[in-house]
């Protein structure tokens, strides 16, 4: 029976099985308040299933001049919600007439990432320094829960290094401090997990600006060989 | 009707309900709310456990029905089990005994043809779906002075497959008469067993590559886990089948016969690309070169990356 046959062959593929895979930034995110701004951090790799579609990608996007959010899930959803509460958050400022606050934005982002849960799959961690607040760190996961928090992980790579977060975070580190402390547990969750790895992006926001650095794949920290 | 203590319980129901629904026939209502059965009422009705006045008593009902004595042990009924008596919970019976699922993986494995010998390399990392969870394992083994073997897939039947062969080969050894597995042999025998393993619908879950140098001539063959099975100059399992065996093939339709430090450069080419872009792999790996001095497995090593690139990329746009 031909048609039994067929069936029995298994289920025919119109397109490669590929194609039917988000591009998801599998990821490891970190952003860390400290007294004067805040530190963020992101891996670079972007991958469809198992392939390295980008492995120099920017994870960290800024929102407005000094305020950034660090994306983690699927690509194409976090940058269309970027550049949505970018634009909301310039408009706002110029409303405003003056820059606007870090609550503002985690707030828009919130909105939408709460508003459409169920069709986007997007964890963002918002970070960046106002007047107001000085350095802070807002979490925004799946689910549209907005929270600020001393400092955040998050992406499939966050799993592996909660131990180490939590056993290594101390209360008023510096700047240099918190990008060591970033560094070392981007190194370690890269090290780890599959969809995480490359580069590690870091930035630093202050009252004076923004700084930003790359620590390329071969001068990563090292940790135990095994 | 049974007695209470048989019954077997509504679904949701409490003993306390069962025991009142048993009970609250004889009108005494503190005796069913309380649970309690009292000698000196008569039997609500015939067939319910007789109480001894004075004297013995009855050993307890049991606490519940359909289920052991306490402290006793509990058997499921298993359906299907009729006639051979309930099979142990824990155990849930007969160990099941098909690979159907890889869990600790290896990814690609890679092989080249060179002018008196071949090389094989394979990084390092056992993966357990995306965790890189144990970066120092050898997916590599020597089969004997000739022949060499990499495998991808599933390192659990790689072990199995090791000790089978390594049995082998002892065997061989053992009969002492100077001759020792050819590649070709080894190959040829690895397809038989991992296609009958295949047609029992029992895998072994791996693709396998194996390497040697015999009788003057370089050997590089293919198995994989349906029992497909084939010779070529260039080889590559997993993601290298798409990232490095055309990159390989260009080089060989270029110069057919390459000399051992152009393949190995060819080799490291590769899997600097896989470390890149297979999202599973690792910076840290072994080669095999046989040649007809012998086999030689170098590792761990690392390779050279570089990220100039990441300085010329600034957002997503």
């Amino acid at each position: 029976m031909a048609a039994l046959a067929v069936i029995a062959a298994g289920p025919e593929r119109r397109f490669p099985e590929w194609t039917e895979r988000a591009l998801s930034t599998g990821t490891t995110i970190m952003a860390v308040e400290f007294a004067g701004g805040v530190v963020i951090g992101a891996d670079s790799r972007t991958t469809t299933g198992s392939y390295v579609a980008n492995r120099v990608t920017d994870k960290l996007t800024p929102i407005h001049e000094r305020i950034f959010c660090c994306r983690s899930g699927s690509a194409a959803d976090t940058q269309a919600v970027a550049d949505a509460v970018a634009y909301q958050l310039g408009f706002h400022s110029i409303e405003l007439d003056e820059p606007p606050l870090v609550h503002t934005a985690a707030s828009l982002f919130r909105e939408t990432c709460y508003r459409y849960r169920e069709d986007l799959t997007a964890g963002i961690i918002v970070a960046g320094w106002d007047r107001r607040k000085g350095g802070q760190v807002y979490s925004v996961p799946m689910g549209g829960l907005m929270v600020r928090q001393p400092f955040s992980v998050g992406g499939s790579g966050s799993t592996y290094i909660y131990g180490f977060v939590d056993a290594s975070y101390k209360a008023g580190m510096n700047q240099e401090e918190c990008l060591r402390f970033t560094a070392n547990a981007l190194a370690l969750a890269m090290d780890r997990d599959g969809s995480s790895g490359g580069v590690i992006r870091l930035a630093a926001i202050t009252e004076q600006g923004v700084e930003r650095q790359v620590i390329l794949g071969n001068q990563l920290p090292r940790f135990s060989a095994a | 009707m049974a007695p209470y203590g048989t019954r077997p319980l509504a679904a949701g129901s409490t003993l306390k309900m069962a025991a009142y629904g048993a009970l609250a026939s004889h009108g005494c209502c503190a005796c069913a709310l309380y649970g309690v059965r009292r000698e000196r009422h008569p039997p609500v009705r015939a067939g319910v456990t007789k109480m001894e006045v004075g004297g013995m008593r009855a050993p307890p009902p049991p606490f519940w029905a359909g289920g052991p004595a306490p402290g006793g042990l509990y058997s499921t009924p298993c359906p299907g089990a009729a006639g051979r008596g309930p099979e142990p919970q824990a155990g849930g019976g007969e160990p099941r005994t098909r690979t159907q699922n890889p869990m600790v993986t290896g990814t690609s494995v890679l092989g080249v043809k060179f002018d008196g010998g071949v090389i094989i390399a394979a990084d390092m990392l056992g993966s357990y779906g995306s965790l890189a969870r144990f970066r120092n394992i050898s997916r590599i083994m020597k089969v004997n002075d000739n022949t060499v073997l990499g495998a991808s897939g599933d390192y659990a039947d790689f072990q199995y497959l090791k000790q089978v062969i390594d049995q082998m080969v002892i065997d061989e050894e053992l009969l002492g008469d100077g001759h020792s597995y050819s590649p070709k042999a080894i190959h040829s025998w690895l397809t038989r067993a991992m296609y009958s393993r295949r047609s029992k619908m029992n895998p072994l879950w791996n693709t396998v590559v194996i390497g040697g140098f015999y009788n003057g001539e370089s050997f590089l063959g293919y198995v994989d886990m349906l029992g497909v099975a084939y010779e070529d100059p260039t080889l590559a399992t997993g993601y290298g089948a798409y990232l490095a065996q055309p990159l390989m093939r260009e080089v060989l339709e270029k110069k057919p016969i390459l000399t051992k430090d152009e393949a190995r450069d060819l080799v490291e080419r590769c899997m600097k690309i896989l470390y890149y872009r297979d999202a599973r792999s690792f910076n840290r790996y072994e080669l095999a070169i046989v040649t007809e001095k012998g086999v030689e497995v170098e590792g761990p090593l690392t390779l050279e990356t570089n990220w100039d690139i990441a300085h010329l990329i600034r957002g997503f746009e």
